[in-house]
């Protein structure tokens, strides 16, 4: 796993302490901890079941408010109306108001309580109703959250996570849609999630929750309402999954695709559209961590492969696919056999027009087709 | 102009919470080293706090035991002159017939719309019912030339300065004609003369802007004193004011003396957040005496009341008082299109507000007792502003779309080279494949690529 290495040593430290000491409770499972969406979806073969983005979020939230009673959740929206993306639903009936807090609307200073509480010693979850709003807090995550820890001789640990949705959405224009992965990858003391499908919304959201780093989770609205298969282990309360882990969504020995978020789903449908257009086996690297960056996956693959292309939906400059083929370039330069592609965003602000907002972000089309020309096929 | 005499009703909240403090002392005068305290001396002098007086009684404001700030209004809800010592409004019958059908335009646009987004055919919108008084009868109290920023319930604001019902259908449907070339989400209206900016999706960032306009307005009206001077209008809610910037910009505003009107609609919810929720002083207009800016509360559903308070306020502001005016209402629309407010506020607590009162409704209880309205009349003027709504909405709907090379300009002053080259890329793809795309929805089709 690279993110140990990444680490600063005192959060090494800290998180080394955090895990020989138990503080919370060994996450018991009363009656109630079972989460009541957990009865949704339909029972496949082998326990797998059916479950949308939205619900395995709910059920990490739940879950963790349910095993760490330091845990809360503050944010617009979040208690009575559910949440404005209805990810929240049913915690506050579940966990009762002093845990499930709806705040004014003050981005700058719900988060800034987050922030504070953190510091104190509770692990807040604050959901901002999409990470365009947290524009107006971000002085609070990179000055406050990020930095404190390092400033404070490595003493005063910020165990705060960050979540809401990222990245376009349909018909909401240029204030609307954004993707903030690179800005918030870009700073040191954060940690920057973002997951694409149920397992790795529930896996990284807890591993978040539980990370004694502040990090920031990037969820995407377009996959709130999207089902995917989990497997039994998943279901399981226990259930996390590591920070600065890629995942090889699909092994193939052509090419490697990185990419992260709702791009992964896109580009494994242009995997399979490139094998059965082209006979090209192409291998997907779900990325599911911004920061620590999960270098060594992307190396090994690229050193099979010889071919890289980096697809993700922020914009071009600056971006998550300039740091990858950066990366590439001083770490397996000699692997390549092709100049690396990157597949992005438009460099416009995201128009309303749904046909150039389409244009805007890369498609399944765009990824076979700047595929193909790598590879000369 | 009205004499200040018939405005006695009118009365702005002092500055400070006690009104024998003279509190403007040298405004002027920044530099604060003249300021020590005497020897023998009753009050303070430290330069943070000039004038207070000394006092042994350790007592703590509590602000739960002063009164709450009085709400102004002419009217009461059945459309009668509360104070019938005072003379009516000052407004000729035109204006007031003007008013209310400004009103009732919006809120038949309103109805209108919100079910065309239900359907599907736009892909959101944004009503203001309850709230059309506040709008209309604040924007008659402005000039053409002052300057307005908006948040995004407002469509009475535009109404009333002139927006046609053209402008509102070019804009929900992004077509050709409207000015911001489609670009923007549904609402997010934006006018050149009258000047109104275009809406901000994310919440208060209009309100220090407001404040730095205002500053800007002052002091080009300084420097040409051949033209009459402007103030900046700046609406927002009360759910917008626990955001931090509302404190910069009032704070700036009272520093720097901006001609600026600050306009919060107190409609008691923010999306399902009730004002009980969102602070606990008194109301938001509180917080404008916090900062030394003269404050009106007033009856938002009293069309009068707010023109009143507005004109009044336009006078103060341009003499260098920010105002602070807090329309108190009650929002009957869901926040917006993609709102269900009945999953956290009683159906009942709603109908009971359209009932009972409603600044439309209000307005014209009052213009039947003038004899100026009739039921025959309301219903033509229903009847016939509901077509001209269908009829705008169906010629809006159809409109082309604006021309093709909107995909491109704008983002910088200058078109960069590259998207000069990706406009000639376009034009030789369309060029060499007519079959493929269709450009007739396309004002100017590929000459709309010049």
């Amino acid at each position: 796993m690279a993110s140990p290495r990444l680490f600063r040593p005192a959060a090494r430290l800290l998180s080394s302490r955090l895990a020989t000491t138990p503080l919370r409770p060994a996450f018991a499972q009363s009656a109630c901890a079972q989460s009541a969406l957990r009865a949704r979806g339909y029972a496949t073969e082998g326990g797998v079941k059916e479950v949308t983005v939205r619900d395995a979020l709910n059920e990490a939230l739940a879950e963790e408010l349910e095993s760490n009673q330091k845990t809360f959740i503050l944010g617009e929206e979040v208690a009575q109306y559910n949440g404005a993306y209805k990810v929240t639903r049913g915690l506050l009936d579940r966990f009762g108001p002093k845990r499930v807090i709806d705040t004014p609307i003050t981005e700058a200073g719900f988060c800034g309580i987050a922030v504070g509480a953190a510091l104190a010693g509770l692990h807040p979850i604050c959901e901002f109703m999409t990470f365009n709003f947290a524009m107006q807090a971000i002085d609070q995550i990179i000055n406050s959250a990020a930095k404190t820890h390092y400033m404070s001789g490595g003493i005063q640990p910020c165990n705060v996570t960050f979540r809401g949705p990222n990245g376009f959405a349909a018909g909401v224009a240029a204030q609307h849609s954004q993707d903030y992965s690179a800005w918030y990858g870009s700073i040191p003391g954060l940690k920057v999630v973002s997951p694409w499908s149920s397992e790795d919304a529930k896996g990284l959201l807890k591993a978040a929750i539980r990370d004694p780093n502040p990090v920031v989770v990037l969820e995407n609205e377009l996959m709130y309402g999207q089902a995917f298969p989990m497997s039994e282990a998943a279901q399981k309360s226990d259930f996390v999954l590591p920070i600065g882990k890629a995942k090889i969504e699909r092994p193939g020995k052509d090419l490697t695709i990185v990419s992260i978020s709702r791009c992964v789903g896109q580009s494994l449908t242009a995997a399979a559209e490139l094998k059965q257009k082209y006979g090209v086996d192409a291998e997907v690297i779900n990325l599911r961590s911004v920061k620590p960056l999960d270098v060594e996956t992307i190396v090994a693959s690229l050193k099979k492969t010889g071919r890289l292309m980096v697809v993700e939906s922020g914009y071009p400059m600056f971006g998550l696919s300039s740091e990858i083929m950066a990366l590439s370039m001083e770490y397996g330069f000699d692997y390549l056999t092709a100049p690396a592609v990157r597949v992005t965003g438009a460099e416009v602000p995201t128009p309303y027009a749904a046909g150039l907002e389409t244009m805007a972000f890369p498609q399944e089309d765009t990824i076979v087709n700047q595929a193909a020309k790598l590879l000369r096929v | 102009m009205r004499s200040r005499t018939t405005m006695k009703g009118l009365r702005m909240v002092n500055r400070g919470l006690n009104a024998r403090v003279p509190w403007r002392i040298g405004t002027a005068q920044r530099w604060g080293s003249t300021i020590s305290q005497r020897p023998g001396s009753d009050r303070v002098h430290f330069p943070g706090a000039v004038n207070s007086k000394f006092t042994t009684d350790m007592s703590f404001i509590k602000p739960s035991d002063l009164p709450a700030i009085p709400t102004y209004r002419v009217l009461d809800s059945d459309g009668e002159l509360v104070d019938k010592t005072r003379g009516p409004p000052n407004v000729s019958d035109k204006e007031v017939l003007t008013w209310y059908k400004n009103m009732l335009t919006v809120s038949i646009m309103d109805v209108v719309m919100f079910e065309a987004q239900r359907q599907g055919r736009l892909s959101f919108y944004m009503v203001s019912a309850g709230e059309e008084g506040i709008a209309v009868g604040s924007a008659a109290a402005l000039t053409p030339d002052d300057v307005v920023f908006a948040q995004y319930r407002e469509a009475g604001v535009f109404q009333q300065r002139g927006f046609t019902l053209k402008n509102f259908m070019s804009q929900l449907f992004a077509n050709c004609n409207d000015t911001g070339n489609g670009r923007n989400m549904p609402v997010h209206y934006g006018q050149n003369y009258p000047r109104i900016y275009t809406i901000s999706s994310p919440l208060a960032t209009q309100i220090p802007q407001a404040s730095g306009a205002a500053y800007a307005l002052k002091i080009q009206d300084s420097q040409n004193p051949n033209k009459d001077p402007r103030v900046v209008a700046c609406y927002f809610g009360e759910g917008a004011a626990s955001e931090g910037d509302f404190h910069a910009a009032l704070n700036i505003a009272a520093t720097r003396s901006c001609p600026v009107i600050f306009l919060c609609r107190n409609n008691g919810y923010a999306i399902s957040t009730p004002t009980l929720e969102q602070y606990r002083g008194d109301g938001i207009a509180s917080r404008g005496v916090g900062y030394g800016i003269d404050t009106i509360r007033v009856d938002g559903n009293d069309v009068f009341a707010v023109y009143e308070a507005m004109q009044e306020a336009r006078k103060r502001a341009l003499t260098g008082s920010p105002v602070l005016i807090e329309a108190m209402s009650y929002r009957v629309s869901h926040h917006s299109t993609s709102d269900d407010s009945f999953a956290y506020r009683a159906r009942v607590e709603v109908e009971d507000w359209k009932r009972r009162d409603n600044p439309i409704t209000r307005l014209r209880k009052w213009l039947e007792k003038k004899g100026l309205w009739s039921e025959e009349q309301e219903k033509e003027a229903r009847d016939s502003l509901r077509a001209a709504v269908l009829k705008e909405f169906g010629e809006a709907e159809k409109e082309k779309k604006p021309p093709l090379r909107n995909a491109f300009t704008d983002v910088y002053e200058d078109v960069t080279e590259e998207a000069q080259e990706q406009m000639k890329e376009l034009r030789r793809l369309l060029e060499e494949y007519p079959e493929e795309y269709d450009l007739r929805p396309y004002k100017d089709g590929i000459k709309g690529l010049d």
